[in-house]
């Protein structure tokens, strides 16, 4: 339901916002929070609850690319590494385990310190340390689903294996995927505001929740707004996710269990 | 059990190879062209040739990777761009801190997050496993960066609990040099002030970093524990009549510590991704902050030597998971 609220606000952010994100009103720097700025101005003037709303839509948008990409990419290698076995699955997987083997925000930060600091090298950066878990769960999925009769009957009736993987194996792993998506989603967010907050992802002036923090942390202890509502931001944002994923992760246990 | 060993040890230097190879390529793939970043935009061409043909770089790249894989294997992991010493005594510097700040952060996580698992299983669905549960929930979405910001508001600025960044105060001189874990150099000098006052610097850092952990073990514990304690042989347990601490104790909590225990094997990935922004928070001089410079800077040989080492440390630790979880759950040997 949290992520419903915030979608729409996201997609709202340009209405929303009373003021521009990045138009200063130098002379009410640092101002605590009162009725015409709700949540207060930063050190360059700016509206903090304006730029906190486009942030939102920003994150939105990051989190959807990394988990849509490595998804997509993470789905098939997965896929295809369970439905077709063998070597092909041997090499996929040690690929995979390749992978697995760095811890996701120093790989990250590898990344896009090779391709250089911006929002889309970020993107790729997140996308590229996520791909994985989809791979293996997919594959598990794989596994389990290219035993079953259905799958035989099709092969009987002369169907491509193409077709059998992406119309009939596909479909039914999905559960466990949607419900990894969400998690994701919530843990892009987080990974892209620390590379953010390093330096390395959006840049100023850019109103990433991320960058916002590492452009407050100085007012941390004076004008606590400044860092303390992007953060919370985040907060509120990516416990959301998490909780989507809780949530769907008990609707459609059992009902696997059913189906099986 | 040996031929499990064997094949382990067998994936896991296939994946270390892997771990080399990917390092390699983003190495690699760096699009400004490493030649022009080190000595400029205005280079002649006989400036860059000579460069060039220095570094190996002018040679196809199966060659370099195998230069790369051989200094690799002699420990050499080239010169920092940024301070001019080989990457190799930088991270040797480093990494004690990180280990120590890393291994009080794990100890966290294990200490508050296992109980926590426990108690909110056992008393499901009462006050307690509710307000476990909320805390772990947001635990898990907390952004580090700002957490320390926080505690090191509170606890030290407004407080005055804690002390500020660092290891050590500034006017406590350290004690000698054996191990780079200031708790057990302090210890074995009998230095009983510097080792109060490591300790002290220890806490805040170490509760910042260990928070996401503690919350995802105790969400995982208490999932492994509710699937273990409705099993039929809990029942017959309880139906023999003994005690439910003992119970719990010592069937139930045996059984779910195995899949926790891989749980607890990942979680120490993300302490290792954790303490780059935790480091840089608390001006801990340790592997993490030394990554972010490193990468402030695109100083590549110190970016990619650290990610490579932390890659190596990260799969040995889970290598050991593993073989402690073989050796627990004898169903895993005979596959």
């Amino acid at each position: 339901m949290i992520v419903l609220v915030y979608a729409l606000i996201a997609l709202a952010a340009p209405f929303l916002a009373p003021y521009s994100p990045i138009m200063q009103f130098l002379e009410h720097r640092l101002e605590p929070p009162r009725s015409a700025f709700p949540l207060g101005l930063d050190q360059l003037g700016r509206d903090i609850l304006s730029r906190v709303l486009y942030g939102a839509r920003l994150s939105l948008v990051i989190g959807l690319v990394v988990v849509v990409v490595g998804g997509i990419l993470g789905t098939t290698v997965g896929v295809v590494a369970g439905f077709v076995g063998g070597r092909l699955d041997n090499i996929l997987m040690r690929v995979t385990d390749v992978f697995f083997a760095f811890p996701s925000l120093i790989l990250a930060m590898a990344i896009a310190a090779a391709l250089g600091p911006s929002l889309t090298n970020t993107m790729i950066a997140i996308a590229i340390v996520t791909w994985p878990a989809y791979a293996r769960l997919s594959r598990a999925q794989a596994l389990v689903l290219r035993r079953q009769e259905f799958i035989e009957a099709a092969r009987a009736i002369g169907l491509s294996d193409m077709r059998i993987m992406m119309r009939h194996v596909l479909p039914n792993a999905l559960s466990p995927l949607i419900v990894q998506a969400s998690f994701n989603m919530g843990e892009a967010i987080l990974i892209a505001a620390g590379l953010s907050f390093i330096g390395f992802g959006a840049q100023p002036p850019t109103p990433e929740w991320g960058v916002m923090v590492s452009e407050g942390r100085d007012y941390m202890t004076t004008q606590w707004w400044v860092p303390t509502f992007p953060a919370l931001a985040i907060l509120v944002a990516v416990t959301g996710f998490n909780l989507l994923g809780d949530g769907l992760r008990d609707l459609l246990d059992p009902r696997l269990r059913r189906a099986v | 059990m040996n031929r499990y060993i064997l094949g382990r040890i067998a994936s896991v230097v296939l994946v270390l190879l892997g771990v080399s190879v990917l390092t390699f390529f983003i190495a690699h793939v760096v699009p400004g062209d490493p030649v022009l970043v080190a000595l400029g935009e205005h280079a002649r061409e006989e400036q860059i040739a000579a460069y060039r043909h220095a570094y190996g770089l002018d040679r196809p790249v199966p060659v370099q990777f195998a230069v790369y894989l051989g200094r690799l294997i002699r420990g050499d992991l080239g010169i920092s761009i940024r301070t001019r010493r080989p990457v190799a005594d930088d991270l040797r510097e480093f990494m004690p801190a990180t280990m120590e700040l890393g291994g009080a952060a794990w100890l966290v996580a294990l200490l508050l997050g296992i109980p926590a698992g426990i108690l909110s299983a056992v008393f499901k669905d009462r006050i307690l496993d509710h307000l476990s549960r909320l805390g772990a929930l947001i635990g898990a979405s907390f952004p580090v960066f700002w957490l320390g910001l926080l505690l090191l508001g509170a606890f030290y600025y407004r407080l005055q609990w804690f002390p500020g960044p660092g290891r050590l105060d500034v006017v406590i001189s350290p004690p000698p040099m054996r191990t780079g874990f200031l708790l057990v150099d302090a210890a074995l000098a009998g230095d009983g002030e510097a080792f109060r006052n490591a300790l002290r610097h220890l806490v805040l850092p170490a509760l910042t970093l260990g928070l996401f952990s503690t919350a995802v073990i105790a969400r995982m514990t208490r999932s492994a524990m509710l699937e273990v304690l409705y099993q039929d042989y809990i029942r017959t347990a309880r139906a023999k009549g003994l005690p439910q601490r003992r119970v719990v104790a010592l069937h139930a909590l045996k059984n779910a510590m195995i899949p926790t225990l891989t749980i607890i094997g990942i979680s120490f990935g993300s302490l290792l991704s954790g303490a780059v922004l935790t480091e840089t928070i608390f001006a801990w001089p340790g592997l993490g902050r030394y990554a972010t410079a490193s990468a402030i800077n695109l100083d590549f040989p110190a970016v990619m030597g650290v990610t490579l080492v932390v890659a190596v440390v990260y799969t040995l630790v889970n290598l050991f998971v593993d073989l402690i979880y073989a050796r627990l759950d004898p169903r895993v040997r005979y596959e």
